[in-house]
């Protein structure tokens, strides 16, 4: 797209600052976005790049700075009056009502009259020719709650465009994606981009950004550190832009030495709270002594299938070996209870809404699971020095900040509240550890110190199982790499035989890939 | 034969008479409920009500004014839970229980300090309570030929001579109705029950919603309170409502947060009452004599079968009971 | 009204409770903004007596007097206090468990009945026998009351509020059945059982003090108020100090969290619900063991809703509990003779404060949080680090 000097840009903060309490999420961010473009923000979890584009549609107010559409300022004290300077937003979490059709979602907010026959007759025929010209079919009456995710999303850029958009902001529209349906987004994107529309899109995914984009910003801790052609920037750069130093790409860790079966599980079934199978004959074995790596888009299986081997779900069917013994017939111990005083443990996928209980002192958080030990418990009464001595020491051997036992797990960091799970889980010594997402949310830092205790938990023989959404995490730190779509084990790959592409494909279902 | 028809006739009559308040009060709570603020206190806007209702009737000795009394104290009741549940998203069920607490204390205490009669108001008289409407044509009606003998008591016993009130809430019932399918405050009302984020994203506000919807309950329970004691009651007494609220909700419930429903459900709890009154001491086949309290309590106990899925499945909306605070 | 918006409301009400440091001092927490909103409500109570034409200073003054001002006065407050301390600890424990149990009304109701069927059947047992017996029947009779909806809300999802509402209708009726024509006194006109075996009354604190040489005057105080005392020190030392209280106190703060290690969440709502019951079947004891001798209709009079207002003003913890009992006790002794001196105020003046201070203490906490919480801010100098993810 020519970009010309005179036009002025589509979309511009000035010096945009945001504190959240003490945390200063925004710190004087000012961009341009070119009309006609597709805009890239980039930036690590919590850099400050979904704040950003809140306040730009009003949804959070800024505590100072300026927004100018087409060059002339704009007060955006609400969605409404971004709405009304024709920026839409695609949230991460859908902004839709479920039990509503499609139809009614779109006219929620632009009904055109007291009443709602008028205004539904026109949307329905604004609809048809948005769908016509964009690809973005959906069926009008259908609740949007039965909806696949994809045509979810494509409802949200109906919305946005219905009202008039002419800038729309996605905040990482393929975090649910597989890799096909993300390339029909783009396709879309792309489309409306020949149409004079612009687009910024949110993400720290490198290869969209690549794939897609026409400039990019990059983020870290509140602020803009870069504003870049993607046509003159790279990868690597743009990794090193967004955490500030040279990024490990890689474990150091030596060859595995895979000992006896810790873990035999054979046409496992997993049914989530409605009754839907989720995990649909899954057949896998962990040995002493690796790690193995479940990779797949989020949604596809794997949460299920953890929270079963942990205990947390029932079985729907399949037979689960635990050191050569039978559990699943057995649910008096195939449960949460049961399994971790059989040594597995579990760090799960979601700290602050399973692993934790933020209100909690972290003393109290550290014996979450294992609150029946008789090593805190007196015949009626707990030790509470026990708790503090075991805590303080969990805290000094994971570096955990700030030292202070009785500090709420709320006021911890991401990283630091992961390594309080963390610290639990492995200095009970289990044979088998489960873990979800160990790095969701956590800083740099702390990732390194993460994946270099799994690792070393494997040198001494443990078996891990890994599940994450992340594939340069799976492909680190795997011995093997299991894929998974659709509550199925698409195939198995070793960690250099598995490329991005060949790994995309697989997590799309794609299964001669293998 | 004739008189069974006769006593089906007046029975229905006291169940009508009956449901008006509370059919006022579950549709009043409709509106709340679908909009994400729970209310627990109806009763306590409904005895409000009553009694602002009957003190100005008797002091003006007009029972409209008293109408317009019962509905902005009941209002005001009903923004006072909207700041402490929508403005400072506080807790609705401790609000809606301060409510009935409040009231159950104010109106008493207010009645007796202005009227000395022990918390009661003076007894009303005729001119000073919502009238009744006589519709012409009951003799015509009757003198008709076969037909006339059926209709020309539905007609004398159940429709002429109905209180005002009641038709209002006739006309509340099909109004609701087309609200909540039809216009756009009905979409956006529904929709910041179930998802209020949507509604924000969408550019509306919720905060305005969900007050438009709290006075809404507040007008209606006004006019619930005012039927009690200028309509059906000729006064206020203390703890006028006994309950009314309460089983107002529980109707809402049992009609699983749905107009006609809940509609049916009110019918059903006030016909209860109606047939209890009736079976005092009655001794039926089989059973033998009810006690008249297993009666009363039908009414509780459907509901919490209903509601433990025993008979059937009530799904609340969503956002019911949560404040809304912005995603970070 | 899912079942995790319950949770996540009752949740709310522990969760600004105690042990949650923030960046002002603990005691604005726990105690200014309690007194604050405590304030407020007399504030407001206070135009309502300027309304009805009183002096609210002279009124409240008067109140107070009434209620702690002579040795008789104390202990009639005190035996109000008794059952506000039951009721509250029965709010409180459900609310650690996430649950807002508002059926302590009818749940003190079916207590009363346990204590009083104890008191009919033990005529010429000692004393002590028939108020174990009390007690025991007494919380038997609480815990299942609630334990019902626990169990509905655990296993049905019914929702708890809802349910415990309805459980109060469902006590009212059953037991005005039982009074109208099961256990009623033959030939009786009003709806009351006989009277008890003297010796089986729960002795009066003035009859137990007189044993050990002290006397004070006579009054409805009696040994209940004892045990109430000990239920607050058991109730924190079961929440706080075993694993029992940790899996009840983790249930109510995240339930996910709780099936994560283990825990069940449906054993500890019914768990939590039925020591509810028990405690609020306590005020059985109170009232009819030690006070009415006798079943009759509605002799609970509110206690089980005013636990709500204890609860919330206590903060649930057992201390704020008895402290916040001590004021609903001060309130109900002082209000009533307070009607007696003004022609114009009767008894419900209390329930308009009782109403005010729920408003002020529950559903509004928040209305001065914000004022104060900055004012200590800047007084220490700009805000300090969180470090929150």
């Amino acid at each position: 797209m020519p970009e010309s000097p005179q036009t002025p840009p589509a979309l511009e903060t000035r010096n945009v600052n945001k504190w959240f309490g003490a945390n200063h999420a925004n710190r004087d961010v000012s961009l341009a976005v070119p009309k006609g473009t597709i805009h890239g923000v980039v930036g690590e979890n919590g850099a400050g790049k979904s704040t950003i584009m809140s306040i730009v549609y009003g949804y959070l107010p800024a505590d100072s700075g300026a927004i100018l559409v087409d060059g002339r300022p704009v007060a955006v004290r609400s969605p409404r009056d971004a709405l009304a300077a024709g920026i839409g937003m695609v949230h991460q979490h859908f902004m839709l009502v479920d039990p509503f059709t499609v139809l009614e979602n779109v006219l929620l907010g632009a009904e055109g009259g007291v009443t709602l026959a008028a205004g539904m007759a026109r949307a329905r025929a604004e609809l048809a020719r948005l769908a016509r010209d964009y690809g973005l079919e959906v069926d009008l009456d259908r609740p949007v709650g039965d909806l696949p995710v994809g045509a979810q999303q494509r409802v949200e850029i109906l919305k946005a465009l219905y009202r008039g958009a002419e800038i729309l902001i996605l905040d990482e529209p393929t975090g649910v994606l597989t890799p096909q349906e993300a390339d029909h987004l783009f396709r879309i994107l792309r489309a409306l981009r020949e149409q004079g529309k612009t687009i910024v899109i949110i993400t720290h995914k490198l290869r969209e950004i690549m794939e897609l984009t026409d400039n990019v910003t990059v983020m870290r801790r509140g602020q803009v550190v870069a504003n870049l052609a993607t046509a003159g920037t790279s990868r690597e750069e743009l990794a090193e832009l967004m955490v500030g130093r040279k990024v490990l790409l890689r474990v150091e860790k030596a060859p595995a030495r895979p000992g006896a079966p810790v873990l035999e599980a054979a046409g496992l079934c997993v049914r989530d709270g409605a009754g839907v199978e989720r995990v649909k004959g899954v057949g896998l074995t962990v040995r002493a002594g690796e790690i193995v790596g479940i990779a797949g888009v989020s949604g596809n299986g794997q949460s299920e299938l953890l929270e079963a081997l942990a205990g947390m779900r029932p079985l729907a069917g399949g037979s689960v070996r635990l050191r050569g013994e039978e559990l699943a017939d057995r649910p008096a111990r195939f449960t949460a209870r049961g399994l971790r005083a059989l040594g597995v443990g579990h760090v799960p996928e979601d700290r602050q809404r399973v692993g934790l209980v933020t209100g909690f002192e972290a003393q109290e958080c550290a014996i979450l699971g294992h609150q029946g030990d008789p090593a805190f418990n007196g015949r009626f009464l707990m030790d509470r020095s026990a708790l503090f001595d075991r805590c303080a020491a969990e805290m000094d051997a994971y570096d955990i900040r700030p030292r202070d036992p009785r500090l709420p797990a709320a006021n911890f960091s991401g990283g630091n509240q992961q390594k309080i799970v963390l610290a639990r889980e492995i200095e009970r010594n289990p044979d088998l550890l489960l873990v979800g997402q160990p790095t969701r949310g956590v800083d740099i830092g702390a990732i390194e110190f993460i994946h270099r205790r799994l690792v070393a938990l494997r040198d001494q023989g443990k078996a891990i199982l890994l599940v994450s959404v992340e594939l340069d995490e799976i492909r680190a730190l795997s011995d093997r790499i299991l894929v998974m779509f659709d509550g199925r084990l698409v195939g198995e790959l070793g960690p250099e035989e598995a490329d991005e592409r060949r790994l995309g494909l697989m997590m799309a279902g794609v299964v001669d890939a293998a | 034969m004739e008189h069974a028809f006769l006593v089906a006739l007046l029975l229905t009559d006291a169940t009508v008479r009956v449901a008006t308040p509370l059919v006022l009060a579950a549709f009043a709570a409709l509106y709340s409920e679908r909009a994400g603020v729970v209310d627990i206190g109806l009763e306590g806007k409904m005895l409000a009500g009553a009694f602002f209702a009957a003190a100005v009737a008797s002091s003006t000795g007009n029972p409209w004014l008293g109408l317009l009394a019962a509905v902005a104290a009941s209002v005001g009741l009903a923004l006072v839970h909207g700041f402490a549940c929508i403005t400072h998203k506080g807790n609705q069920v401790v609000s809606g229980m301060a409510v009935n607490i409040l009231v159950a204390g104010l109106a008493p205490t207010l009645a007796y300090a202005w009227f000395r009669q022990g918390g009661q108001t003076p007894l009303l008289p005729g001119e000073a309570r919502l009238p009744q409407i006589h519709l012409p044509g009951v003799e015509a009606l009757a003198g008709i030929p076969v037909l006339g003998p059926v209709l020309g008591p539905v007609y004398r016993e159940l429709i002429d001579d109905a209180n005002v009130l009641v038709w209002l809430t006739v006309l509340l019932v099909v109004a609701t109705h087309w609200v909540f399918t039809r216009s756009r405050f009905g979409l956006r009302l529904r929709a910041v029950g179930e998802n209020p984020a949507a509604v924000d994203t969408a550019g509306l506000s919720v905060t305005r919603l969900r007050y438009q919807a709290v006075v809404v309950t507040g007008v209606l329970t006004g006019i619930a309170g005012a039927y009690l004691s200028t309509a059906h009651g000729a006064g206020f007494v203390r703890d006028m409502t006994a309950g009314k609220g309460y089983l107002a909700l529980a109707a809402l419930i049992f009609g699983k947060w749905r107009p006609w429903p809940t509609l049916f459900a009110c019918l059903l709890f006030a016909s209860t009452d109606a047939v209890q009154v009736r079976l005092q001491g009655v001794p039926l086949p089989v059973v033998g004599v009810i006690p008249v309290q297993f009666i009363q309590m039908l009414p509780y106990v459907l509901t919490v079968l209903l509601l433990a899925g025993f008979v059937g499945r009530a799904v609340a909306p969503r956002a019911g009971g949560i404040p809304y605070v912005k995603e970070r | 009204m899912a079942q995790e918006a319950a949770q996540g409301v009752a949740q709310d009400v522990v969760g600004r409770g105690f042990g949650r440091p923030g960046d002002v001092p603990g005691w604005v927490g726990y105690a200014l903004l309690p007194l604050l909103n405590l304030l407020a409500a007399l504030v407001l109570s206070g135009l309502v007596i300027l309304v009805i034409g009183e002096n609210p200073l002279a009124v409240l003054t008067l109140l107070v007097t009434e209620a702690v001002g002579y040795p008789e006065a104390v202990g009639y407050t005190l035996y109000y206090t008794t059952g506000y301390i039951f009721t509250g600890l029965a709010v409180a424990i459900a609310f650690h468990c996430g649950l807002f149990n508002i059926g302590g009304e009818g749940q003190a109701y079916l207590g009363g009945l346990g204590a009083g069927l104890v008191g009919l059947a033990l005529t010429g047992w000692p004393w002590p026998v028939a108020a174990l017996a009390a007690v025991a029947l007494s919380g038997l009779f609480g815990a299942v009351w609630a334990a019902i909806p626990g169990w509905l809300q655990a296993k049905r999802g019914s929702h708890i509020v809802i349910t415990t509402i309805m459980f109060n209708f469902i006590a009212a009726s059953v037991m005005t059945y039982l009074l109208v024509d099961v256990l009623i006194r033959p030939g009786s006109q009003s709806p009351e059982t006989r009277e008890f075996d003297p010796g089986v009354w729960l002795p009066t604190m003035d009859r137990a003090l007189g044993w050990f040489g002290v006397a004070i005057p006579a009054s409805p105080l009696n040994l209940s108020f004892l045990w109430a005392l000990a239920c607050c020190a058991l109730f924190y030392l079961f929440l706080w100090r075993t694993r029992w209280g940790y899996e009840i106190r983790t249930v109510g703060r995240n339930e996910r969290a709780a099936v994560y290690a283990g825990i069940s969440p449906s054993r500890n709502i019914i768990l939590a619900m039925a020591i509810s019951g028990a405690l609020a079947g306590f005020v059985g004891v109170n009232e009819i063991m030690g006070v009415q001798h006798r079943i009759l209709l509605n002799f609970t009079g509110g206690v089980g809703f005013v636990g709500i207002a204890v609860a919330l003003m206590g903060r649930n913890h057992p201390v704020g509990i008895v402290l916040a009992a001590l004021l609903f006790g001060v309130l109900a002794q002082g209000g009533g003779q307070v009607s007696f001196e003004y022609p114009t105020v009767n008894r419900e003046l209390v329930m308009v404060i009782q109403g005010l201070v729920i408003l002020f203490a529950g559903a509004l906490e928040n209305l001065f949080k914000p004022q104060v919480e900055a004012l200590f801010r800047r007084r220490r100098g700009g805000p300090q680090a969180e470090g929150r993810a």
